[in-house]
């Protein structure tokens, strides 16, 4: 029984589709700062000294990884729920970046008990800690860069080739990603951790940060010569008026992050370093919007029918609130600086 | 031989490959957070310290499966949009909302409770952390619930109706969510949860048994996994019945294949053995008890089954596979029961923890729930086939537009690491079974920390042979 149904006709009701483009983009931003601190210290790992140092930096984080990497789930099986045409070019277009990170995640995912079951592998497990961390947030960036540049699609699929994913801008993608979640992951440590650890936290949050900035200004002069529709939203008239202020926060926020540094606060790094990533992911939003998949499909056109969209809705409205209530609790249960004596393990 | 590997077979392999991993880990911990939290509760209201003694031996193991149920989980979440987009985009409409709220109401849980349940213990309350454990135990249960709902649409769909790109669109949620053999499933897979996490314990705790049939623990775990043996394997047995008479109605290609007749006939036997011949269309060395077939499925000695001739060649599923797999599992559901009576036999007898044969044969029976598991889902997705939503979408059409090489490439990836990275748990996890559980009993240890996956043994619980630190491999 084939069904129409004139989305037109219903836009004076809710409009479903926008509001699950926002619900996902949370979900995704909720996931690059709360993994990205994660994946930052992973990737950071081979620089603490093997044994004390390490399990230390891994404790201020083995309580709350699992349901960090949640939101990564959350962003997969929601884009499969609302915007399923989306997630089926999608996919298949980053198809070996996905993998790779998939299987880096594996390595990571596992590390966080195995590196205790034997002393003789630790340094085994160490290292697959850090190569996964690496490659999946090296693909997550690449995946960035790709979906950015634009998935070419014919008859409701990817119709690109098999490397198109693989550019000098998604590379630039790809380094700008583990740049920043190595800021993330450094403020972490200097939040969570005291002694020789925070010590050397401070000491990598700085390049960290000089370095983002840099990658930002990269990006973000790049961005608009991939697509003149970027270019408009950034530089024509009436938009340069909402657009002008995202680099204006980005200068404070640095200023901020920089300041906390010199003079060793313990909370403040973190605190700018979150902010410098909500709003170099708000910008990627300006350029983004409306377009799901750029440069050929919107919001509307790749969002599953609204039946699909208020089911789920219903359940979110209630469901994520809650979320967000224990999983602040839980962040609560382990709050303050780690002891370094007692250890979890 | 080229041909045989097209992009199509090998992405079905790499599905078959990484979902058999996922679901032994998820098994395990659906059944072990249940155990989890039964102990923990026997403990606060008990106030015996050997039951927190159990509860943290089992308690490590519990963090290094769920790990790896969370990371082959992660893989497979992402497996249907890169390997089968097509899929993706007719049945997400229908498919992403439950397993959307999968995430947000089992994941979230889990997760969000399980650093308090592996950590917590000495920063939040004894009862807040008993709550964490049941919110960890109840939100595998919400997985399964929603995950089982997406795999039973795909069998027996309802509730859709088919918008004009092909989507399946939801017509009526409550249909589709509770379609026809979800109940059946639902039931069967948890059960089988509960069985195998029961036969691992009892294997472990036969185990050590066998080498002090005095230690106070080990009859503790011995004794809770043969009631569990004896109580949920023949309610297994029942469920399993009930789930085959519910596909007979839906799929009756599939229980052709299981039962392995070809010819439609009143009257069937029941083919206990033999070689279904998919080419000539026999089942060949077949071993047959008249009437007993029609008698199973149809609780008529002349009842009617049908055979797989009704159907034409390319709408078969495998029935040699199908068959032999089916065998397999409720053969293990046999012998599971099996046990359980004896153990109950000997229980009465007073001589639970004197038969030093019941606890070989609960040693070699402890992996029986793992086999029992995947024979079961290889007949249940085998047994479907050619179609991923029964009889409306085929297999082929829900392909991506993929390369062979590119899903070969990801495929020996994935075996690799794999085997690897979940073999080497597997090594972990029974050297972690290997420690003898031997607790203090007395007196109950105030407030210990618990410590997961520590190598220093804790406080008021000894650990005699803590094996854990050696070379591998
Ligand atoms: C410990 C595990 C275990 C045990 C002992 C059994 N099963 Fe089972 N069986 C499963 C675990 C399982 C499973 C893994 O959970 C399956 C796969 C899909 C499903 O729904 O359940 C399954 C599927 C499955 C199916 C296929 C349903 C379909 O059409 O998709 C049937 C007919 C049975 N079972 C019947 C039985 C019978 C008669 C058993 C009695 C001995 C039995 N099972 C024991
Ligand atoms: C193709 C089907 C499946 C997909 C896409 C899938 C997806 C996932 C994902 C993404 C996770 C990780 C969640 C996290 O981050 O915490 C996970 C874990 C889990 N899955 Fe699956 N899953 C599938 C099949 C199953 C089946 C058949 C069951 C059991 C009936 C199951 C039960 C669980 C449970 C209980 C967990 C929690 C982790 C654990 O217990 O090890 N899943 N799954
Ligand atoms: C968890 C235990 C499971 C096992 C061991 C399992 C096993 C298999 C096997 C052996 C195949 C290949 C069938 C063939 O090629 O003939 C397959 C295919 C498939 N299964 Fe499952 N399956 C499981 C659960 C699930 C679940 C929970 C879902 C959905 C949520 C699912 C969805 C699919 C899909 C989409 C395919 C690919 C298309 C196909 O070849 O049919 N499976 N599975």
């Amino acid at each position: 029984m084939p069904l129409s149904r004139n989305r037109k006709g219903r836009q004076m009701e809710l409009d479903l589709p926008l509001i699950w483009s926002f619900l996902i983009a949370f979900s995704v931003l909720a996931y690059v700062l709360l993994d990205g601190f994660d994946l930052g210290i992973g990737i950071l790992f081979p620089f603490f000294n093997k044994g004390a140092e390490r399990d230390y930096a891994m404790n201020t984080i083995a309580p709350v990884w699992d349901g960090n990497e949640t939101w990564l789930v959350l962003g997969g099986g929601g884009l499969f729920a609302v915007f399923p045409l989306a997630y089926a070019v999608v996919l298949p277009a980053l198809y070996a970046p996905l993998t790779i990170m998939l299987l880096g995640l594996v390595f990571r995912g596992v590390a966080f008990e195995y590196r205790w079951r034997s002393r003789n592998s630790q340094a085994k497990w160490d290292l697959a800690f850090f190569g996964g961390s690496l490659a999946a947030a090296f693909c997550q960036g690449l995946a960035l860069g790709a979906l950015v540049q634009g998935i070419e699609i014919v008859d409701r699929a990817y119709a690109g080739g098999w490397w198109n994913w693989l550019t000098p801008f998604s590379l630039m993608t790809g380094v700008s990603v583990v740049i920043g979640y190595v800021l993330l992951g450094s403020t972490w440590l200097v939040l969570k951790t005291s002694g020789p650890v925070q010590d050397k936290a401070y000491d990598f949050a700085k390049p960290a940060l000089w370095s983002f900035l840099g990658v930002i200004l990269v990006v973000s002069l790049w961005t608009p010569f991939l697509n003149p529709v970027f270019m408009s939203r950034w530089f024509a008239v009436p938009q340069i008026f909402y657009t002008a202020p995202v680099p204006v926060f980005v200068c404070v926020a640095a200023l901020v992050l920089f300041r906390g540094l010199k003079e060793k606060r313990d909370g403040s790094p973190f605190m700018a370093s979150v902010t410098l990533f909500i709003l170099t992911y708000v910008g990627l939003g300006i350029s983004f919007f409306p377009y799901m998949v750029p440069p050929g499909l919107t919001i509307w056109q790749a969002a599953a029918p609204d039946e699909s969209l208020a089911f789920l809705l219903a359940g979110t409205a209630v469901l994520v609130p809650l979320i967000l209530i224990y999983t602040s609790y839980s962040y609560w249960v382990f709050r303050g600086k780690v002891d370094p004596g007692e250890g979890y393990h | 031989m080229a041909e045989l590997f097209n992009a199509e077979l090998l992405a079905r392999i790499q599905f078959a490959f990484t979902i058999s991993f996922h679901i032994v880990f998820p098994a395990f911990s659906i059944g072990l957070a249940s155990y989890l939290a039964v102990l923990e509760g026997l403990w606060l209201w008990t106030g015996r310290a050997i039951y927190l003694g159990i509860f943290q031996y089992w308690l490590k193991i519990f963090a290094v499966v769920f790990g790896m149920g969370v990371v082959s989980g992660i893989v497979m979440s992402y497996q249907f949009g890169t390997n089968w987009s097509v899929f993706s985009d007719k049945t997400g409409p229908i498919l992403g909302p439950l397993m959307g709220y999968e995430v947000l109401s089992a994941f979230f849980l889990e997760a969000g409770f399980l650093g308090v349940m592996l950590f917590g213990k000495n920063k939040v309350g004894k009862k807040l952390h008993f709550f964490a454990t049941m919110m960890v135990a109840i939100g595998t249960l919400f997985s399964a619930f929603w995950i089982l709902s997406v795999n039973s649409w795909m069998q027996t769909p309802a509730g859709y109706g088919i918008n004009e790109a092909g989507q399946f669109i939801p017509l009526d949620w409550f249909a589709a969510v509770f379609n026809p053999s979800f109940p059946y499933r639902l039931v069967h897979m948890v059960l089988a949860a509960y069985l195998t996490t029961a036969f691992v314990v009892g294997g472990v705790s036969a185990w050590h048994l066998l080498k002090d049939r005095h230690n106070e623990a080990g009859r503790i775990m011995f004794s809770m996994a043969m009631w569990m043996a004896v109580l949920v394997a023949p309610i297994q047995i029942v469920a399993g019945d009930f789930h085959g008479l519910n596909t007979l109605e839906h799929q009756p290609a599939k229980i052709a294949a299981m039962e392995g007749h070809f010819e439609t006939r009143k009257g069937a036997p029941l083919i206990l053995f033999g070689v279904p011949n998919m080419q000539d269309e026999t089942v060949d060395y077949a071993l047959e008890i008249p009437k007993l077939g029609s008698l199973i499925l149809t609780h008529d000695l002349d009842g009617e089954i049908r055979g797989l001739k009704e159907w034409s060649r390319e709408d078969r599923p495998n029935a040699l596979i199908v068959f032999w797999s089916f065998r397999l599992m409720v053969g293990l559901g046999f012998l599971m029961a099996g046990l359980g009576i004896w153990s109950l036999y000997q229980r009465c007898r007073g001589k639970l923890f004197d038969t030093s044969l019941m606890f070989r044969f609960s040693v070699l029976m402890a992996p029986s729930g793992f086999i029992a598991i995947l024979a079961g889902w290889i007949t249940t997705e085998v047994g479907r086939q050619p179609y991923t939503v029964y009889g409306l979408l085929r297999t082929a059409d829900s392909l991506s537009p993929i390369d062979a090489p590119a899903v070969a490439a990801s495929l020996l990836a994935f075996i690799v690491v794999y085997f690897t990275v979940f073999g080497v748990g597997i090594v972990y996890i029974l050297r972690l079974m290997g420690r003898t559980p031997d607790f203090e009993t007395g007196e109950e240890v105030p407030d210990a920390p618990l410590r997961t996956a520590s190598i220093t043994p804790l406080k008021g619980l000894r650990v005699k042979d803590a094996s854990v630190p050696k070379q591998e491999g």
